[in-house]
Order: structure tokens, then C-alpha cells, then sequence
């Protein structure tokens, strides 16, 4: 496989997705996870796959269509969740399925065959495009320095928001650039894992590195960490038995997440 | 002379709900004041008020003298303890600099020198220092809510506002915190919402009695009929350090919040 990646442009590309999806997932997943934003993440995924549509029916890149959908789906829930307080899962679902009908709906006006949108739902890291790759780092990048910069304003929004209020700070601009980035992680994800099993991929490494230490830069490190694992493990069994990729990412990621809880547990 | 807090008609109403009707409150420097009232009587809201968090419908709130937006370093805020995941990957040392990000956002922001000496000062005041690095998850009640209060006073505020500051701790945290806070009273004004009053209120200066409205502030005596009209029910106020108990039946209905 070494030899694939050195010498295969597709093989070159799955390697360079699989370390920015782990870097993605493992710095937006760790906050998604400790900020109990989980379901609303999910939501934004599957409000995406509108935009897939729209790609299609309007003949532009479908991931373009998904990142506007996500940044705009995003928007929108943090300005309703604000307006109508806590409770936001019924609107949660409500843009959860909306987004899914309106891709289908869209697809089934594209003129022509209708386009495989399987690699969109499910993932598949050994089509990932060269101009996919450069997309993914971009946003990777504006991810990192978002992050880092401002890192001791987001552990503190994460930990307690209403206080960063009080002392001045504009926690609403934080959270607005949050679900942002929300929308950015989901996009770079799609390509590795899909619509479908993004979530997971979020959840399961920072969820498994939480059980392993208490500070919060190690939680995100070690989800980076473990995140390329799992995606390395994807992407060889793929590579060799022609499994879909983004269903073994999963699957390793959910299987050392419940060993880890087996074995760590937390009720000290 | 200005007040610490000063509160002109002030209304808040959720939807149709009147959840404060025209309150007026001076609150003078270097007063420690206990608001009580029970649960759904809007003892929160008035806290978010002065803090800033909630716009009122209609009134005017000054601090010092000045408006909330111009005084916002001069309070020190501690919410309940009730309100936190204990399971957060922070250290309580962390906890506590979070007083120090305040006004504009900075990036790459580091906490200087001075803010941990700062805030190491104040967990040493508070006896806390040996826990600086453990996990919040990892301490009692009581220590986390004297955590909270460190980090209300790492601000190095004028007024600290604490809301239920001993809704989830035992009987000695609770008498602990009040020594505490009566000590801190020494330097600025405190401010305290509990529904628990009966328990503490020997150590307040002066009590304010809110259910919507507010029916009584001044000195910490109280008569029955004031308590009556607050809590729906009568309340055994005199009996100061005793747990708040009830005298006689009342209906089931009407003090149901």
C-alpha cells in the first residue's frame, strides 16, 4: 500500500483526505462532543445533501452546493435555537429531513440518468479528486488557525458561556463562528465517511480520547490521533479488499470506542 | 451618592408572562443582600437583569451610577453550581483565569503572568490552592461552588452576585460559604438569590422578598404577612440559623411553582 500511495495520484489523495478528515474531526469533534452539539451536527450533515442536489441540478460541484447548504443550515438553526431557547431537537429533525428531501427532489430534476450519489451518503476515500484534496486543506487550515488562536476563548465558551457574556465578550459571535466551522468539518468529512456516517466519525474519537485524559488540547490531540487510525484502517481494507471505506472507518471507530469504555469505564 | 445597584421599574416578561412587574431596588455599597422568594418567583431573571444577560422590557438598571455596558468589570458574577457539566475537561485553575478574558477578543490571547499569579492569589485566599490542577468533576460541591466564587472575585469586582450559592452543597459547605462571603463583605457589595433563607439569613444585612414583584426590601426583619404575600404560605422567618419550616397547612394549589 506504501508503494500505491507513492505511486498512484489516488492513492495519494485518500492518504492526504484521511489526515485532514482526522484533523478535522478531531479538533470540531472534540468540541461538538463536550458542547453537546451532536445531533445538531447531524442535522447540519443531512441538511447538506440539499445542496448535493442542487450541484447537480444546476451542473456545479456538488460540494460546493453541500458547504452552502451546511454554512446556511447552520445559520439558521443557531439563530432560531437562540430565538426559541432550548428544545432544539424537533428543529433539529425539521432541517434533518428537509435538507435529505430536498436533494432527492432536486436529483429528480436533473435531466438524464440520476447521478450516483452513493460515494455522497457513504463515503469513498479512493475517489477522493485532487481538487477535493486542496478544498480539504484550505479548510483545514482556516480551521486550525480559528481554533488555536482563540483557544482559551473557546474552552471557556465551552465550559460556560453565559460568564464570557457577563465579562463582555460576545459569546454569540463565538457561537455563529462555531457553527461555521461545524458546517466546514461536515464538508471535509463527506468525501471520507458521507452524509450518513459523519456523525460518528465526529463522536467516536474525542468521546474515546475523553476517557484517557482531562485536558482539553490532549482530548483534541489524541481525537487527531485516533482519527487517523481509524481512517488508515479504512482506507487499507479498501485498499485490499474493496470494502467500502467509510463503513470500516466507522466500524473501527465504534469498535474501539465501546473496547475503550469496556475497559476504561468511568465510574471512578 | 450612587448606589452599588440601583434597579428604576423594572419589568421582564417572557412571552405574556410577567416574570418581574416593576421593581425598583437600591442596593447600597458595601450592603450584603439576600434576595429571597420561591422557586419561578424570578430571582434568576433579576440576577440576569443586572448582569446584563437580559434585556428588560422596560426600567433602567445603573451601576455606580453608570450604565450596565460601561460597568461590566465591576461585577463579579458566580451562577449555580447546577448549571455546569461537572464532567468538562477543565482544570480549576483554568476555571478560575476565565475571569481574566474579559472586553475584547484577542487573538492568540495567552493569560499573562500577572493573571495566574492573580488568580492563584485568590485560590490561596479561598484555600483552594492544592487543587489548582484537578479536574472539576473531581471536587465536592462545596469546593466547586468556592471555586465559582473565585472566579467571580478574579475579576476583582466591586459587587459579586451569586445565584443559590447553596442549593447543592451540605450544611457545613453552606455555613462555610456564608463565613466566607461575610468576610468578603468586608470589601464589597454581595448580592445573593437563594430560595433557602431561613437557613442564612442572619448573615445578611438587609433582605429584599421577591415573587414577581418585590414586596419588601430594607432590614433583614421580616413579619409574616410580607412572607405570606411572597411565598403564598406562612414561613418561620424569626427563628435565624434554623432550616426554613412552615407553620401551618396551606393548599396544595397555590404555592405551586
Amino acid at each position: 500500500m506504501i508503494d500505491a500511495i507513492l505511486n498512484y495520484q489516488f492513492m495519494q489523495n485518500a492518504f492526504f483526505a484521511a489526515v485532514l478528515a482526522s484533523i478535522a474531526c478531531g479538533l470540531i469533534g472534540t468540541i461538538i462532543v463536550e458542547k453537546k452539539l451532536v445531533m445538531l451536527s447531524g442535522g447540519i450533515a443531512h441538511t447538506s445533501f440539499g445542496g448535493i442536489g442542487l450541484g447537480y441540478l444546476l451542473n456545479i460541484e456538488p460540494i460546493y452546493g453541500a458547504f452552502a447548504f451546511a454554512v446556511a443550515a447552520s445559520l439558521a438553526i443557531a439563530s432560531i435555537r437562540r430565538k426559541i431557547g432550548t428544545g432544539s431537537d424537533t428543529l433539529i429533525g425539521m432541517f434533518w429531513s428537509l435538507g435529505m428531501s430536498l436533494g432527492v427532489l432536486f436529483i429528480g430534476f436533473t435531466p438524464g440518468y440520476p447521478p450516483d450519489i452513493s460515494s455522497y451518503l457513504f463515503g469513498d476515500i479512493l475517489t477522493v479528486r485532487r481538487v477535493d484534496v486542496w478544498l480539504m486543506a484550505a479548510l483545514t487550515i482556516f480551521m486550525i488557525t480559528a481554533i488555536s488562536s482563540l483557544f482559551n476563548y473557546w474552552k471557556a465558551y465551552l465550559f460556560d458561556e453565559e460568564f464570557l457574556q457577563v465579562l463582555g465578550v460576545k459569546s454569540n459571535l463565538l457561537e455563529n463562528f462555531l457553527f461555521i466551522m461545524i458546517a466546514i468539518a461536515i464538508v471535509i468529512l463527506i468525501r471520507v465517511v458521507g452524509i450518513v456516517l459523519v456523525i460518528a466519525l465526529l463522536t467516536a474519537p474525542p468521546a474515546a480520547a475523553r476517557l484517557y485524559t482531562d485536558d482539553l488540547k490532549k482530548i483534541m490531540g489524541l481525537a487527531v490521533i485516533l482519527g487517523l487510525v481509524f481512517s488508515f484502517s479504512g482506507l487499507t481494507f479498501s485498499y485490499y479488499y474493496d470494502l467500502p471505506s467509510g463503513a470500516v472507518i466507522i466500524i473501527t471507530a465504534a469498535i474501539f470506542y465501546f473496547g475503550s469504555v469496556a475497559v476504561k469505564g468511568r465510574n471512578d | 451618592m450612587s448606589y452599588a445597584v440601583e434597579l428604576k421599574d423594572v419589568s421582564v416578561k417572557y412571552g405574556n408572562l410577567d416574570a418581574l412587574k416593576n421593581i425598583s431596588l437600591q442596593v447600597a455599597e458595601g450592603s450584603f443582600l439576600g434576595v429571597i422568594g420561591p422557586n419561578g418567583g424570578g430571582k434568576t431573571t433579576l440576577l440576569k437583569v443586572i448582569l446584563g444577560l437580559i434585556e428588560p422590557t422596560t426600567g433602567d438598571i445603573k451601576i455606580f451610577g453608570h450604565p450596565l455596558d460601561q460597568a461590566v468589570d465591576k461585577i463579579g458574577y458566580v451562577p449555580q453550581i447546577s448549571n455546569f457539566d461537572r464532567n468538562f475537561p477543565i482544570s480549576v485553575l483554568d476555571v478560575v483565569l476565565m475571569a481574566r478574558l474579559g472586553g475584547r477578543v484577542r487573538f492568540f490571547h495567552q493569560y499573562k503572568k500577572e493573571d495566574i499569579e492573580k488568580a492563584e492569589a485568590v485560590l490561596e485566599q479561598l484555600n483552594l490552592l492544592q487543587l489548582k490542577d484537578r479536574q472539576i468533576g473531581k471536587l465536592s460541591g462545596g469546593q466547586l461552588q468556592r471555586v465559582l466564587i473565585a472566579r467571580g472575585l478574579t475579576v476583582e469586582p466591586e459587587i459579586l452576585l451569586l445565584d443559590e450559592p447553596t442549593a447543592n452543597v451540605d450544611a457545613s459547605s453552606t455555613s462555610q460559604i456564608y463565613q466566607l462571603l461575610k468576610e468578603l463583605n468586608k470589601e464589597k457589595t454581595i448580592i445573593v438569590v437563594t430560595h433557602d433563607m431561613a437557613a442564612v439569613s442572619s448573615y445578611f444585612d438587609s433582605l429584599a422578598c421577591l415573587n414577581e414583584k418585590l414586596y419588601h426590601h430594607g432590614d433583614k426583619q421580616l413579619d409574616q404577612h410580607t412572607t405570606e404575600q411572597v411565598f403564598g404560605c406562612p414561613v418561620d422567618l424569626i427563628a435565624h440559623g434554623h432550616p426554613h419550616h412552615v407553620f401551618e397547612p396551606h393548599g396544595e394549589g397555590e404555592n405551586d411553582d
